[in-house]
């Protein structure tokens, strides 16, 4: 079976006075129906242009860079006009923010809301959509959802409003489900509540979940596949047990290291050294190689491409060709 | 040791509804009876969801804001009930450490100025001394102490950190409000942080009340902690204990709400159903009832609060506690 979604050789570039950044520079991967495929880095990594630019929602006066491809389903996404992208957009792709009362409307209601999002994109009465509405409340486990459907946003809690944002990004029956940080502003309790949810729907509607994450913690457990994410490159990906059983770049074992753990004895936590480079001065060679404690001397002029660690598992360290990963 | 640093007895603070229809809102009770100490050198987590009220006992026993009733004892003295200007002269020995460090520096003052000005106010060293003291701090938290003529726009959110420390730092405080110091931070600059505030403790002998919503960082910190709900302490004890075998249902459920990036572990996942209730309408009884899993609960739940008893090593707000298991 073909991948749903195929990204290859993705770059994004922000042109300025000064140096130009690239803060996506050469990301490739793919998603299959039904698949959880969770992207983890920290802040600046690129991970949230990676995910805008599938809907081409880069801000200005970002580009993405002639090269790039990006196929949904056979759909050449970069080659799309504007009335095109709107068959995606929202539809075909479905998106959740990590705040979810920046993306409701404050003054509509929840039914409202819901409402425009049936009627954009099925030919449905007020009163069909409305029902529609109450449906997708029911879906996304809102407790009293008959009463809720006259909520404002305001008179909800977050883990409640991201409920509603995830009931609006499922009233076209996306394919694909991009969730950006879905519950890093959510309490733990909440978080664990959204997680189930995400879960539960992908299984029942057998819909793609693009699960983009600073949390290897939220990852381990849930995701299908995970790709590590580091300087606007994708430097380390397998399958989730493959991953945290044999983690094999050293920043992806850098920064299992650098978490404090729930179990076990506490030790004294080994943080990675220095500072992730800006994207207007990525390093030459290996983007990590200067906070590396395993560099070599080519590290720091040959960058590595991505080579075979495992079955379906890949990094970009030249430690993989060595075997001593 | 000769009695605990920092004393806190039935601390309350409530917040009186303001505006048009006020008289017939009742009160947040943000904080609503909480005790505990903290010994020289000792670590006192305090954990909790939004809203908990965690971050308003710290504010509260600084006296950023007037508690409504309870007492603070500090190093042996009353600390609410001192007069301004002793107060002012006492603050030099409590500091704060805030989440966002950008926020509480001044935008167009240098880092070195910034550290100086507690010096400077407390009259703790001759003038021609001080940009030595200042260079003297940056280094103490790890930084260059090239940046003080700086400004704060010019760092990283871990580097802010850094220097939010080295303010407190510089008037040789006793005790550290930390107020979810690192909940801002990615990963492996959190795991920085928390180091830099291990050895700090170690070489300086500092109390910290560190207030956090992730058990695995006060883990990684605390050496007692303290967990939070709807304005009161639920659970209290050595960390180890009560994360090993915790007694209070909410504790066992935050503790399984954590994301631990390991699939292997099988852990019991107990996901809480709704969100935390309001504190200005807690419920009757014990506040957790309503979300409350255990097995065991009961009309007296609903009427009688539970209040802290001895149970093993622990102290626990639960009439169940130690009937299960």
């Amino acid at each position: 079976m073909s991948p749903l979604l195929e990204v290859e050789d993705l770059r994004i570039a922000f042109p300025s006075s000064g140096a130009t950044s690239r803060p996506v520079d050469g990301v490739s991967f793919s998603l299959s129906k039904g698949e959880l495929l969770a992207v983890v880095g920290e802040s600046g990594c690129g991970k949230s242009l990676t995910s805008l630019a599938l809907l081409r929602l880069v801000p200005p006066p970002g580009q993405i860079l002639p090269g790039s491809a990006i196929r949904l389903g056979g759909t050449d996404v970069l080659g799309l006009n504007d009335s095109e992208l709107r068959s995606i957009r929202g539809r075909r792709i479905g998106m959740i923010f990590q705040d979810p009362m920046t993306s409701l409307n404050p003054v509509f209601t929840v039914a409202d809301q819901i409402s425009e999002s049936v009627r954009a994109h099925q030919n449905v009465s007020k009163r069909a959509a409305r029902a529609r509405a109450l449906e997708l409340l029911q879906e996304v486990g809102i407790p009293d959802p008959v009463e809720r459907l006259d909520n404002y946003p305001h008179q909800m809690s977050g883990g409640m409003r991201q409920r509603v944002m995830i009931a609006i990004a499922l009233a076209s029956e996306p394919e694909l489900l991009i969730a950006d940080e879905p519950t890093t502003a959510l309490d733990v309790t909440v978080q664990a509540q959204i997680l189930e949810l995400l879960d539960g729907l992908r299984a029942r509607r057998g819909m793609a979940v693009l699960l983009i994450t600073h949390d290897l913690g939220i990852v381990a457990g849930r995701a299908d596949r995970v790709a590590v994410m580091y300087a606007g490159r994708l430097v380390e990906e397998a399958p989730t047990a493959a991953l945290f059983a044999r983690p094999s770049h050293p920043y992806t074992k850098g920064l299992l290291a650098s978490v404090p753990r729930i179990t076990g004895a506490v030790t004294r936590l080994t943080p990675i050294a220095g500072t992730v480079p800006p994207p207007t001065a990525w390093p030459a060679g290996c983007r990590f190689h200067p906070r590396c404690p395993a560099v070599l001397p080519r590290c720091a002029t040959d960058d590595p491409p991505a080579l075979p660690v495992g079955p379906h598992h890949q990094m970009r360290c030249w430690l993989a060709e060595a075997g001593q990963a | 040791m000769s009695g605990p640093l920092l004393e806190v007895r039935d601390l309350v603070k409530h917040y009186k509804a303001t505006g048009f229809l006020a008289r017939k809102a009742p009160p947040v009770r943000a904080v609503d009876g909480v005790s505990f100490s903290v010994g020289k050198g000792e670590t006192l987590g305090l954990v909790g969801e939004s809203g908990c009220g965690k971050s308003t006992v710290g504010r509260t026993i600084l006296r950023l804001q007037d508690a409504t009733a309870g007492s603070v004892s500090f190093d042996g003295s009353d600390f609410l009930a001192l007069d301004s200007a002793t107060l002012r002269q006492a603050r030099r020995k409590l500091q704060i450490i805030f989440q966002d460090p950008y926020s509480s520096l001044n935008p167009r003052m240098t880092v070195g100025d910034a550290i100086a000005e507690g010096i400077e106010i407390h009259r703790l060293a001759p003038r021609a001394e001080i940009a030595g003291r200042v260079a003297q701090l940056l280094e103490e938290v790890g930084l260059d102490p090239g940046y003080a003529t700086r400004y704060p726009h010019e760092f990283s959110g871990g580097q802010r950190q850094r220097i939010g420390i080295a303010r407190a730092l510089a008037v040789e405080p006793a005790f550290i409000v930390c107020d979810e110091p690192v909940s801002a931070l990615d990963v492996s600059v959190q795991a920085q942080v928390l180091n830099l505030l291990a050895d700090l403790q170690a070489r300086r002998g500092i109390s910290y009340l560190f207030i956090a919503h992730d058990l695995a960082v006060v883990r990684q910190i605390a050496h007692r902690v303290a967990v939070m709900y709807l304005g009161r302490i639920v659970e209290t004890g050595p960390t180890e204990e009560v994360l090993a075998h915790p007694a209070h249902p909410y504790t066992k459920a935050l503790l399984s709400a954590v994301p631990v990036p390991d699939p292997d572990t099988q852990r019991l996942r107990i996901v809480l159903p709704g969100d935390p209730p309001s504190p200005s309408n807690p419920p009757s009884g014990c506040a957790f009832h309503p979300r409350c899993p255990h097995p065991a609960k009961d009309a007296r739940c609903t009427t009688e609060r539970p209040l802290l008893h001895q149970l093993g090593g622990i102290e626990v707000a639960c009439h169940h506690a130690g009937a299960d298991s």
